[in-house]
């Protein structure tokens, strides 16, 4: 029952979505299946900021270090969360205004959720990602020796792409004419070989290699041999 | 306070108040935003049985709309973006005004900037707070993105219509029945939150299981189908290009290293034969290739994320500090 049953049902789900890409009669199953999938990631989002909130409060409770933080955190959670589900300061949709605020876009224009969304969410998430470009340069800096010759590919072709892809790189090769038998020579040309052959290549074999890869897990799974997923425990 | 605290103190406080100059005693500020907001009414011309919704421009000349009771009548604005340019441009009466909830957001926003830069000096209280925000608003925000995008239509929508009709989704056709097998997902999903729980850890076995068959089933015909096929396909490619009945040197060139590359680079994950002799030199070929793949990954993804921390700065210089105007939205001040 524990591990039978979970390991059935894998086998349904995922035979149900290969067979309803062969037999059109079975499409519909395949969409149904598809819709549960998302409804399932949808809760599992739930789940999530169920999770959040039980680790934080536990932190609060217990005083642990750093606890003002989580009050921070469970606060900013409840607020977005109560603004969000209530649809809070959302104009009635014009097509039906006698269903009040209800039936509005939750993100609309000037909403509270809205609010919170390009004040506090968008510029978080977009500084924190572009402190990346930071931590990337250092890391790139202290790691990349060009001591063979994998390694000076590598950095010659980061090189390359990074400059010809600024105003820089254009200037740098300004001189040779557009129009003459040595235009391939110019930085931004350079770079636009480098990523039409030589990246094309390489990013191809390793997309049929992933392709490959997830087909044969795949199968492993839905025929039963990989059961990881199913945990070592009885719990 | 030890001489670096004092020196950033002050380095601070000189920040402040030069912030404070620009936003109290010059004449445009700076962090201002507008929005031009729109009146919407509608009436309603039907019964309590039938509600017949129209706007107050459409509705019919012999209609007095100032005779309609406030229950019958629904007003609100809506709100669109503007800017100081159009502010100071706008006719006499115009709609475009000040926002302050908008103004505050702005520098909101900024401070927050600001907070999660300052972890580049070191880890400080304010990076802290930011994360911490970060995490909860983020969490809580695709939260409220699921539930409304797809367990409201998809999953109490398919076993309630009638009640979403009435509740949030008035839109939803007048023939959508009910399907009751959509209380399989409900159900795998409730097993799902079970894993909040400390007892049964088991029972979330059996929505996972579904996940992973099901993800399992649609990937593997999307990679055959979408990686697989299409990049062979897209990978035969003729070796000797014409162009107007001329051979073209740099494409068959190109096409030449291209197949070489993609067989080589097979070659090196190709692991059921020793990478011994032609087939070693083969990979080690492959190998270049791939190096060469990774070195553009890496460029562009250093690009990519320089662009979005000069995204950032211009948000602060233009949309906060008002130092820089490059798309011209307040007349160049």
């Amino acid at each position: 029952m524990k591990r039978n049953v979970p390991l059935l049902l894998a086998i349904i789900a995922g035979f149900v979505m290969i067979v309803a890409f062969f037999i059109p009669y079975t499409v519909s199953w395949g969409e149904d299946v598809s819709i549960w999938f998302d409804i399932l990631a949808s809760i599992a989002f739930i789940l999530g900021g169920g999770n959040l909130l039980k680790v934080h409060l536990k932190k609060v409770s217990d005083q642990a270090k750093g606890w003002g933080y989580s009050i921070i955190t469970i606060v900013a959670f409840l607020v977005m969360l109560f603004v969000g589900l209530t649809k809070l300061g959302v104009n009635p949709n014009p097509q039906f205004p006698g269903h009040g605020h209800w039936a509005g876009q939750y993100n609309e224009v000037g909403s509270p959720f809205y609010w919170l969304f390009e004040s506090v969410f968008k510029p978080l998430q977009a500084t924190i990602f572009a402190m990346l470009a930071f931590y990337v340069a250092s890391a790139a800096f202290r790691a990349f020796r060009a001591k063979n010759m994998e390694a000076i590919l590598l950095l010659a072709t980061a090189f390359f792409i990074l400059l010809g892809r600024t105003a820089a790189g254009v200037f740098l090769t300004d001189f040779i004419p557009e129009e003459s038998g040595y235009s391939g020579l110019r930085l931004e040309n350079i770079t636009v070989f480098i990523m039409d052959v030589f990246n094309t290549a390489g990013h191809r074999a390793i997309m049929i290699g992933v392709a490959l890869g997830t087909a044969s897990v795949s199968l492993k799974i839905l025929l039963g041999v990989d059961r990881s997923y199913l945990g070592s425990g009885e719990g | 306070m030890s001489r670096e605290n004092t020196i950033w103190l002050i380095v601070f406080l000189i920040g402040a108040v030069m912030l404070f100059g620009r936003a109290m005693f010059t004449e445009h500020g700076m962090a201002k935003m507008y929005v031009e907001e729109s009146p919407r009414e509608f009436v309603d011309l039907g019964d309590e049985e039938n509600p017949d919704w129209v706007s107050i421009e459409e509705a019919p000349e012999y209609v007095d709309v100032s005779a309609i009771p406030a229950d019958h009548r629904v007003s609100w604005k809506k709100q669109r973006t503007s800017n100081y340019g159009e502010f100071v441009q706008q006719p006499a009466g115009g709609n475009i005004q000040f926002s302050l909830a908008r103004s505050i957001g702005v520098w909101l926003a900024a401070l927050l900037t600001l907070f999660v830069l300052s972890f580049l000096i070191k880890d400080n209280p304010f990076y802290k707070i930011a994360e911490s925000l970060f995490v909860g608003i983020s969490a809580a925000y695709w939260m409220v993105v699921a539930f409304w995008d797809q367990i409201v239509p998809n999953l109490i929508g398919k076993l309630s219509p009638t009640f979403v009709r009435n509740w949030a989704m008035p839109g939803l056709g007048e023939d959508a029945r009910q399907e009751l097998l959509y209380l399989i997902p409900l159900i795998l999903g409730l097993m799902l939150l079970w894993r909040l729980s400390p007892k049964g850890g088991w029972i979330s076995r059996w929505p996972m299981a579904f996940f992973i068959g099901t993800f399992c089933g649609l990937r593997l015909i999307r990679f055959l189908q979408a990686d697989f096929l299409l990049q062979i396909r897209a990978g035969i490619d003729p070796l000797y290009v014409t162009e107007g009945g001329v051979f073209d040197v740099w494409a068959s060139l190109a096409n030449v290293i291209l197949l070489i590359g993609v067989l080589s680079c097979l070659v090196y994950f190709f692991f059921s034969f020793e990478h011994k002799g032609i087939v070693g030199k083969t990979a080690k070929l492959g190998i270049w290739f791939l190096m060469i793949t990774f070195g553009a990954g890496f460029a562009y993804t250093v690009m990519g994320r320089i662009a979005l921390l000069a995204i950032r700065l211009e948000f602060l210089f233009d949309d906060w500090l008002w130092l820089i105007d490059p798309t011209d939205k307040r007349l160049g001040i």
